[in-house]
């Protein structure tokens, strides 16, 4: 099955990106096809690479893109979101005149269409979190 | 596969108030950009959702933004099927006249049966 996954948490508040997360690997192993990974509302906090969690617990930034990187998952943040919460890419950074970047690699900022997109193509839209 | 050909019925469904948190805001956007893609879309309003259309918003001492003139453009985007919950209106204390633009009432079982009959149904 065609399977599209919209991510609305943060990482570490609630559990919805960790729930988003086992699940993607989840269907991955059982042969599904993941179509994208959209990260919207505060879902685009997992788009981060300036996140430090303690040694001994889960990085959940870092676990995204090695899924990604093993998959090749296409994990896309919502840019209207992202430009209220402050994740930039060099793009963005250049259009907004910002002085940093954090997007972490495996992400891509893009619009709501890639949503949109995502929900007409895929057998299924699964949402996790509020 | 050929995108334009595939039409699938997205409802949007609207259940928090247009304040206190950024869903329906960001909802909003949603359906804006979404109607760009020639769906089949409809938009619910159900529990605290229906606030979100009620008339003569005033956000200014809250400082926050007001976009509720935002769904007077849906029709322009051809979203047409505005539906709210008359449970949840009524018991709010409100009626279709308080709201910002021309809906349909639905009960709970039509809206129910509504759901039932969607490809993709996107919860604000």
């Amino acid at each position: 099955m065609k399977l599209a996954i919209q991510v609305n948490t943060g990482p570490y508040t609630h559990q919805g990106s960790d729930t988003a997360y086992q699940f993607t690997k989840a269907a991955l192993a059982k042969g599904h096809e993941i179509t994208r990974v959209f990260f919207y509302h505060d879902g685009v906090n997992n788009g981060t690479r300036l996140t430090t969690p303690p040694q001994d617990d889960r990085n959940i930034v870092n676990r995204w893109g090695a899924l990604s990187e093993e998959h090749g998952l296409d994990m896309v943040v919502c840019v209207a979101a992202a430009q209220r919460r402050g994740l930039v890419d060099e793009g963005e950074a250049k259009r907004n005149k910002k002085d940093a970047t954090n997007i972490a690699p495996g992400f891509r900022i893009s619009g709501l269409g890639q949503l949109v997109e995502a929900a007409i193509q895929a057998d299924r839209l699964v949402v996790f979190g509020d | 596969m050929n995108d334009e050909q595939i039409i699938k019925q997205f409802m949007y469904v609207n259940r928090r108030a247009p304040h206190g948190t950024i869903y329906a805001q960001e909802s909003l956007e949603v359906v804006l950009i979404g109607a760009a893609f020639d769906q089949d879309v409809s938009v619910a309003f159900i529990d605290d959702g229906v606030y979100q259309l009620v008339k003569g918003q005033d956000t200014k001492k809250a400082e926050v933004k007001n976009f509720s003139n935002a769904y007077r453009a849906l029709e322009d985007y051809d979203v047409e099927k505005l539906y709210v919950e008359q449970e949840s209106l009524e018991s709010r204390g409100l009626s279709e006249s308080d709201l910002i633009v021309d809906v349909q009432m639905k009960s709970a079982d039509e809206i129910k049966q509504l759901m039932e009959e969607q490809d993709v149904l996107l919860t604000f």
